[in-house]
């Protein structure tokens, strides 16, 4: 998953709140699929309210298809709304796991560099570290760039969840 | 004194009578294991089973019940393959968007997945076929989804619903206090009644237009839009023209009608798409048989469009302007803000193009489709209902058998299934037993779903089957012939059976048509016969469609005289 980094400029993200629901994360993936859309990062999470979900999903892709990839899954009886939503109304947010072999690489060193991030070490293992970052999408780039210099031998990243700010739901 | 114990019922008593409540006359169904539960509950209903002969046979049994009815169609089968047969039937229901309830059998639930015997996963499969599925897992739950079901079939743009139903689902104990219980579907989203505001904007649009076409699409069919159809077209005095499965919504024999748009359709009204100043669809999805070249389609015209769903707002087209909702709706409104158009000179060159380029056939190298079809249309006066299969016969037929009634022609537009038109006709049937039913279908769909004569003969339903066998799939062959230098592969079909044969082997009456002469005497004894009949006309074998626009061209490429210079292949789909 090389969520986030677009290539060719267009990545979107959509909120959808969805019912809590078998098969309904299977319906909302074929509309992307069918259309021959790839998805960067997708999140199921529960809503505020039980009975339904919230998904967050990045792609990338002409804008046109995506509209239509959003009207599609509207139409689903199991989409109560689907949106997308620019960086300047909403929140976004992130976490990643980042497993950083220790040879060479002291504590102190982690320590410094993750500084600057909000990231901090949450597992001290005989032979790696385990860096926990949460923040922007584009922090979360910026770090695994780092550490990859240091050796990262395994990452995981949650995907970007967004909320809309103020009164908007989202 | 005792009190009698209350009966308790099962899950498939309960399915049984929320149907009952639904108004359902028919199930098309097929047994199987895993619905006997199903089977067993419908001995004691006042529905009506009608034991098809395949899976898919049902489904566009039901789908031609729904069109001639506007009701939806019922269908029962069984698990596995039985669901699989289904989904042929179920995914043209969905490109056309035909109210249909699919109620197949499943596994208990404690197998489900686990490879149990006719197990698939049917809920996955018709998963992209369909509006919306279920997959049940308790009794009780049975009643909400039925009811949901039902709605959303019918509501908004129609399509069909599968509702997968475990066999310990409807064999086990129904416990649930009511059936008929509140609808959980917060997510189903219905269009907003329309603002006057916008429709006043809308209305605006039209003005100074002096070339107006309005495109109407079946949704203006499934709205029963017709009458205010018309009004429209008469108040604004704008030529219509209809897509294939828009048939019906406005009559075409009025003067304003230009018949049939598109790859087949009438080249005047190919014309009036090249020279129109605006162009209106009601209902249309703006297909690639209509729109076969999204660049050049109807270059420097307005573009409006009037549909219920809004999913179809700039999928094709991006129009300047568009209002979601019910056709008849919002023709209603629309009606009282339009003003009359100076259209007095458009309107000529139409009648000019009309006499200069007239759908037409000749006879001189013996019996032709076309006129076989003229003559049912004239025979019956153009009040059968018609179902047809796909290929050739299907534009013929929607060349040649004008449609002046709605709800009277019924064809697979969006999906193209051969085999749909002879089950679908018995739907029909079902549906308007007092109706003329008129199966035109080809020799090649015809044997996909032939086996249904049975059905036919057992319930003495009085469908009329024509039968266009020129012993080709002639549709592939006209290809063939103008774009891949004649290299017929995989189109002969030598070797028919006798139709007529056919039709008796199932105690149905035959009648053989193979020459001019005595076409006419034949088809009318054929058309009047009380009851079943097979009508095998045998046709001139290589003749092609004309007008055709080539796929992927635009309306600017129109051939409508056979070509006499090789063509290039064509670049657009299908």
């Amino acid at each position: 998953m090389t969520a986030i980094k677009s290539k060719d400029g267009f990545t979107h993200t959509i909120s959808m709140l969805v019912a809590n629901k078998p098969g309904v994360l299977v319906r909302i993936a074929m509309a992307f699929s069918r259309r021959g859309f790839n998805i960067d990062s997708l999140v199921v999470s529960p809503s505020a309210n039980e009975k339904f979900s919230r998904m967050t999903i990045t792609a990338q892709g002409d804008p046109e298809t995506l509209e239509q990839i959003i009207r599609q899954a509207n139409k689903l009886v199991d989409v109560i709304h689907a949106w997308e939503h620019n960086d300047q109304e909403a929140i976004h947010s992130e976490l990643a796991l980042f497993k950083v072999r220790k040879k060479g690489n002291s504590k102190s060193v982690i320590n410094g560099l993750i500084k600057a991030f909000q990231a901090r070490i949450i597992d001290d293992s005989e032979d790696s570290f385990i860096i926990e970052q949460v923040g922007e999408t584009k922090e979360l780039d910026k770090l695994e760039d780092i550490l990859k210099k240091y050796g990262v031998v395994e990452m995981v990243r949650t995907g970007k969840v967004v909320m809309v700010k103020g009164h908007q739901p989202t | 004194m005792p009190k009698k114990s209350k009966k308790i019922m099962t899950g498939a008593e309960a399915l049984i009578k929320c149907l009952e409540n639904q108004g359902v006359e028919y199930i098309f169904g097929y047994p199987g294991g895993a619905v006997i539960p199903i089977f067993d509950a419908l001995v004691n209903s006042k529905i009506k089973l009608i034991l098809v002969r395949h899976e898919q046979g049902a489904t566009h049994m039901a789908d031609g019940y729904a069109r001639a009815t506007g009701k939806p169609g019922v269908v029962c089968v069984t698990s596995g393959p039985a669901a699989t047969n289904a989904i042929t039937g179920i995914m043209t229901a969905m490109m056309d968007s035909i109210p249909m309830i699919v109620l197949t059998g499943q596994t208990i639930t404690p197998l489900l997945g686990k490879d149990a015997f006719q197990e698939t996963d049917t809920f996955s499969v018709s998963m992209p076929v369909v509006k919306h599925n279920y997959l049940v897992k308790k009794a009780n739950e049975i009643p909400r989804i039925v009811k949901e079901a039902f709605y959303i079939t019918q509501t908004g743009r129609p399509g069909p619903v599968l509702i997968d139903l475990p066999k310990d689902t409807t064999a086990g104990e129904f416990t649930a206090s009511t059936l008929d219980p509140e609808m959980d579907i917060p997510g189903y989203k219905l269009p907003a009644k329309i603002k006057s505001v916008d429709i006043k904007a809308f209305a605006k649009q039209f003005k100074n237009s002096k070339k107006p076409l309005l495109l109407v699409g079946h949704g203006a069919v499934i709205s029963k839009a017709h009458k205010e159809v018309l009004a429209f077209a008469e108040k604004i005095k704008a030529p219509v023209a209809t897509t294939l499965l828009g048939k019906g919504a406005f009559p075409e024999s009025h003067p304003l009608s230009l018949g049939m748009i598109g790859m087949h359709g009438t080249a005047y009204s190919n014309k009036a798409l090249i020279g129109c100043d605006l162009i209106c669809s009601i209902g249309s999805r703006w297909d690639d048989r209509v729109n076969t070249n999204n660049m050049e389609f109807c270059l420097g015209a307005k573009k409006l469009h009037i549909d219920i769903d809004q999913g179809e707002i700039n999928k094709i087209v991006k129009p300047d302007s568009y209002l979601i909702g019910d056709a008849k709706e919002i023709l209603t409104e629309l009606l009282k803000h339009v003003d009359p158009l100076e259209t007095g000179t458009w309107l000529k060159e139409m009648d000019f193009y009309k006499k200069e380029f007239p759908l037409h056939y000749s006879n001189e190298h013996g019996l032709t489709a076309q006129y076989v079809i003229d003559l049912a249309y004239q025979i019956t006066k153009g009040k059968s209902i018609v179902v047809t299969d796909v290929g050739q016969h299907q534009m013929w037929a929607a060349q040649f058998y004008r449609t002046d009634y709605p709800d009277s022609w019924l064809s697979s537009g969006g999906a193209g299934t051969m085999g749909y038109g002879f089950p679908a006709a018995l739907g029909a049937q079902f549906g308007r037993p007092k109706d003329h039913v008129l199966a035109i279908v080809g020799d090649g769909g015809f044997q996909m779903t032939f086996y249904e004569l049975a059905t036919a003969s057992i319930h003495k339903l009085p469908v009329k089957v024509l039968v266009i066998d020129n012993k080709y799939l002639g549709m592939v062959r006209q290809w063939q012939e103008l774009f891949f230098d004649n290299r017929l592969s995989g189109v002969d079909l030598e070797g028919n059976p006798d139709f007529v044969k056919l039709g008796e082997a199932y105690g149905i009456k035959g009648f053989h048509i193979d020459n001019v002469e005595k076409a006419q005497e034949i088809m009318t004894q054929a058309l009047n016969y009380k009851g079943p009949a097979i009508i095998h006309a045998e046709v001139i074998k290589e003749d092609n469609v004309f007008p055709m626009i080539p796929a992927g061209k635009s309306a600017y490429h129109m051939i409508i005289e056979p070509p006499t210079e090789k063509l290039e292949r064509p670049s657009g789909s299908t």
